[in-house]
């Protein structure tokens, strides 16, 4: 065949343009990523669209906007305050209680389970948050409202000098506690998933330096792991956060609210509100202009949780360049012998992901 | 079938970082020829630059010419697909393609070229290949089993394969023994020896009696110092930089003494 | 030396003094639940009060045998150890909880015209000249189904063009590449009913205030599903060796096709087990298709015009606005929620299997 290969020369200034399929994918692929630059700005624009009339509306004058939903509000403001306190409040509760069973877990899956068992039981956690939110919901409901009432009770009796205890019992446990409570259950899957895979990350070599050193496994843990995982923990905490905030389903169907800043949590009828459950509750029945304002609280959610979202990876990639920056699969991928374009920017932001987390539980099958 | 290098005054550079600098050399069609000297001194570099594969790495650019047969490598509008079509590559770690059989990781390079073969001369071209890896014997029975499923070696030896089975003129090698052991080593090393009839190969090794047993010429390459250049030092027959080389900086090299 | 062992061999291991025997746990732990029991017994049962007990007395008693046997560092560890497991296990509760509350509760109204009628407005049966509901999910299936699918259709090409855009066309430092990286945070971090609020504004931008459909809820989801395949996709493409571009390149073949015959087909495991674990994952959204299609009793398979049921509003609103028959309603919604458990366990197991189908052999 080499007596008819052509010269180089002959297959130049045509060659680039004679393979179209390469233009067209390269112009498709960056074209989808300039969509999701589109995409973006419209969920953005369309939001702040619709939400203007509202929010620069007279409320007091407004016959539509001193009615119905936003019934007793002076200002488009007034009535996103209270509710951005209730969304936080009930978050910033769901995840004290959270936390630290999360930590736990993953530390148990890490650290304490037999090996063999530990992606079993990592799957297990993830099937929790498979579970639809409507689900937790029904359940909540169904399930915790009763079994949470005993408990409200006892609070409410012998710790009702606290603030957040007082007020008037719940009897029918639609409290901000029930809500709270399965909250919990439901942003308890990522910070395990996330804090497990950099439990997991600690580079061996420090935790067999202080096992040789004689210390029992939590000493170890506490030497080696909890340093290592610090950011990486709290990042996946607000991450947490950032799910519990957007969370609709199950504060709407458990918490009986009013659109009040307060901080109690065993009441009834009383309790804050939250942005989402809210929205998904009045939305139905506000009229146009209405919609505008529930619109408008759902720009500060975006707002609010893309601030906790922001925060939590700035503090990864703040600490990312001190830590190795080996993954957990780096056996498979290659060792970065030359800058090569696949491994020049790997960082660990990359695990923390609260939609798509369990996808790396799902990483065998690539190569090998 | 095998085509002569002549490289011209060759200047690389990793964006703005000049790797290796000024090298000149003209490498004789159907020889071996070793690249050795410490590691960072840009031999690898030098090395992917006569395929053009240097530059997919973002960033990377070379001035001054590499010239195949005459024809500029680098001139204007040459297409570095069709290059590397005709000059082929074998890697430090085996890579078959994970996916496919070793049937398939052998045609690859035609059947992704989206080259029509019918179902003869494919088998033909199979065996040719294999063949010419000395792994035909190896594989035969179980040609439609995964290309991972070798051993390192017989990786190795399969990569090779897939590389001569595009009938390339010139046949480059980046370490190619670097992971195997003596027994994989001593194979590849008899396969470079035969596959020196019909190609031209450019080898790099950290090796030197690798490069003293499979060599026509080598040269030595070195580094002032790290951020430095990589420069050619010598370049001349295999004999005479083993046994009479006439840099001091090769002597100390070859004999052990750094590096 | 080996008299030295002799002398030894009746006494015991002198490593392992000052230790509790191997089966303490055990044993503490069996007295505990003993224990705990019988506390029960005087207090009136249940389980989950003697679950939380047992670990209560359990944790006490092993940190201060410890300490008393072992020593204070020891008896920290076994607490820990302890508290770890046990944290494990009060997150099995609600998942099993939850599961066996869906199952008891929906498999009363699961039946083959459960899924196979839809639903719709009383009416007067005209022979009994009673008044009859039809219950059924057929329209929320079929809604479900469709939505979730132009779903898929919109999220996984534009997510796997960008995750190839980001892993193989972009410069590291290029600023597309770092714009795109750090809107796909932004994005993931959408509450899922911001998503239904976007959608709910585009539509009635466009197309006038009653534009509820069920392509607007795709577009929701979508929202909320292109961020997870972009990530997930660009994992994966990410773990497929370098090496392996390397050698198709040199061996002429084209970008193009080696990303679509090398790098995919090595990566595609993992990037349909993602993409199947998003589709579970939006396919249980509720507010987001509740503000963009609203809700509806009636069969419409349309998903261009008119309010679509699904299976997560079906459960939400059959709790929230039942009908006229409230426990009939509350049944409705506890057999949709059980069809939507149903179909999230089977995708995941789809995405178990996919990941195992597809994995190259070795073949050794």
């Amino acid at each position: 065949m080499s007596a008819s290969s052509p010269a180089l020369r002959k297959k130049t200034s045509a060659a680039a343009k004679a393979r179209p399929a390469d233009r067209v994918f390269k112009f498709l692929s960056t074209a989808a990523a300039v969509s999701i630059v589109v995409i973006l700005a419209g969920v953005a624009l369309f939001l702040i669209v619709r939400a203007l009339p509202a929010i620069v509306a007279n409320w007091g004058k407004s016959s539509e906007l001193s009615g119905g939903v936003t019934q007793g509000f002076s200002s488009f403001w007034a009535y996103v305050a209270p509710l951005a306190f209730g969304t936080v409040w009930a978050s910033l509760i769901a995840l004290l209680m959270a936390t630290p069973v999360a930590l736990g877990i993953a530390l148990f899956i890490s650290h304490y389970s037999p090996r063999k068992l530990a992606n079993g039981l990592g799957y297990i956690i993830d099937l929790l948050a498979a579970v639809p939110s409507v689900v937790f919901g029904l359940w909540g409901i169904i399930v915790m409202r009763p079994l949470l009432i005993p408990l409200q009770q006892w609070l409410n009796e012998y710790l009702g000098w606290l603030p957040f205890f007082s007020g008037k019992v719940t009897s029918t446990g639609s409290s901000i506690l029930t809500g709270a409570v399965v909250l919990a259950v439901m942003v308890l899957p990522i910070i395990t998933s996330i804090s497990r895979e950099i439990f997991l990350q600690t580079p061996k070599l420090h935790e067999e330096a202080a096992l040789a050193l004689g210390s029992t496994r939590w000493e170890m843990v506490r030497l080696a792991v909890f340093p290592y995982a610090k950011s990486g923990v709290i990042s996946a905490v607000l991450l947490g956060l950032g799910r519990a905030l957007g969370e609709t389903m199950a504060v709407a169907m458990i918490i009986s609210p009013a659109i009040i800043a307060s901080f109690t949590i065993v009441t009834e009828g009383q309790n804050s509100q939250t942005i989402a459950a809210n929205i998904a509750l009045s939305f139905p029945i506000a009229s146009g202009l209405q919609r505008d304002a529930l619109i408008g609280t759902g720009l500060m959610l975006f707002v609010i949780s893309l601030a906790v979202n922001m925060v939590a990876r700035l503090i990864v990639s703040g600490n990312s360049g001190k830590k190795s920056k080996k993954k957990k699969k780096a056996e498979v991928a290659p060792p970065a012998d030359e800058v090569s374009p696949a491994s020049a920017d790997e960082s660990p932001v990359s695990v923390l992901h609260p939609r798509g987390h369990e996808a790396s539980g799902a990483t065998e099958g690539v190569t090998e | 079938m095998s085509k002569n290098v002549n490289v011209k005054n060759l200047n690389v550079y990793y964006s703005d970082f000049l790797a290796v600098e000024g090298v000149s050399m003209d490498i004789a069609a159907r020889s071996v020829t070793a690249f050795i000297g410490p590691s960072g001194c840009g031999k690898s570099t030098l090395l992917r630059t006569l395929n053009r594969m240097h530059e997919v790495i973002p960033g990377a650019h070379v001035e001054g010419q590499v010239l195949i047969d005459g024809d500029d490598l680098y001139g204007p509008g040459v297409d570095p697909v069709t290059v590397r079509r005709q000059i082929g590559m074998v890697f430090q770690r085996a890579n078959p393609f994970p996916t496919m059989s070793i049937k398939d990781n052998v045609l690859a390079g035609v059947r992704l070229n989206n080259k029509r073969i019918s179902r003869s001369d494919a088998e033909a071209l199979v065996e040719k290949s294999l063949r010419g890896a000395n792994l035909w014997n190896e594989v035969k029975d179980r040609l439609d089993k995964p290309g991972q499923g070798l051993s390192g070696g017989q990786q190795q030896r399969l990569c090779i394969a897939r590389a001569i089975a595009v009938e390339p003129q010139i046949l480059l090698m980046d370490e190619p023994c670097s992971a195997l052991d003596p027994i994989s080593t001593l194979a590849v090393e008899d396969l470079i020896n035969e596959l020196k009839d019909t190609y031209t190969v450019v080898i790099v090794t950290h090796n030197m009696q690798q490069a003293a047993r499979i060599s026509d010429k080598t040269a030595f390459f070195n580094i002032a110092g790290t951020g430095k250049p990589g420069k050619l030092i010598e370049y001349a027959n295999t004999t005479e930089i083993f046994n009479n080389p006439t840099v001091k900086a090769t002597e100390d090299y070859v004999s052990g003494r750094f590096g | 030396m080996s008299a030295a062992t002799a002398e030894r061999t009746g006494s015991r291991n002198r490593l392992t003094s000052g230790q509790l025997p191997r089966y303490a746990t055990l044993y503490t732990l069996a007295a505990s639940i003993v224990v705990a029991a019988a506390i029960m017994g005087l207090m009136g049962f249940n389980w989950i009060g003697l679950a939380a007990l047992s670990a209560l007395i359990y944790l006490i008693a092993i940190t201060v045998l410890s300490s008393v046997v072992e020593n204070r560092r020891r008896a920290t560890d076994r607490f820990i150890r302890g508290l770890v497991t046990v944290f494990f296990i009060l997150a099995l509760l609600p998942l099993i909880s939850t599961l066996w509350t869906v199952v008891s509760k929906g498999i009363g109204v699961m039946s083959w015209s459960f899924i196979s009628t839809s639903g719709g407005q009383s009416h007067i049966d005209p022979k009994t000249l009673e008044l009859v509901t039809p219950q059924g999910a057929l329209q929320a299936i079929v809604g479900t189904l469709e939505i979730t699918g132009l779903a898929t259709l919109f999220s996984v090409p534009i997510g796997l063009l960008t995750a190839i855009y980001l892993v193989e066309y972009a410069a590291p430092t290029f600023w597309l590449r770092r714009v795109v990286n750090f809107l796909v945070d932004v994005m993931t971090g959408i509450p899922s009913i911001v998503a239904g609020l976007f959608a709910f504004s585009l539509f009635t931008l466009l197309m006038g205030p009653k534009a509820f459909s069920g392509l607007s809820a795709a577009v929701a989801l979508s929202v909320l599903m292109i961020p997870t395949v972009v990530r997930s996709s660009e994992e994966m493409l990410r773990l497929v060796p370098a090496d392996l571009r390397e050698a198709a390149y040199a061996l002429g073949v084209t970008k193009f096709v080696t990303i679509v015959r090398i790098v995919i087909p090595t990566a595609i495991a993992g990037i349909a087990t993602g993409i199947t674990l998003a589709i579970a994952r939006v396919i249980g959204e509720t507010a987001p298709i509740f503000m963009a299609a609203s809700f509806t009793d009636s069969f419409n398979a349309n998903p261009f015009s008119g309010a679509m049921q699904t299976l997560p509003v079906m459960s939400y609103t059959g709790y929230k606005f039942p009908g006229q028959d409230i426990e009939l309603s509350n049944n409705l919604a506890w057999g949709a929620a059980l069809l939507l458990v149903i179909i999230v366990v089977i995708l995941n197991l789809i995405a178990r299997l996919v990941a195992m189908i597809f994995a190259p052999k070795t073949g050794r």
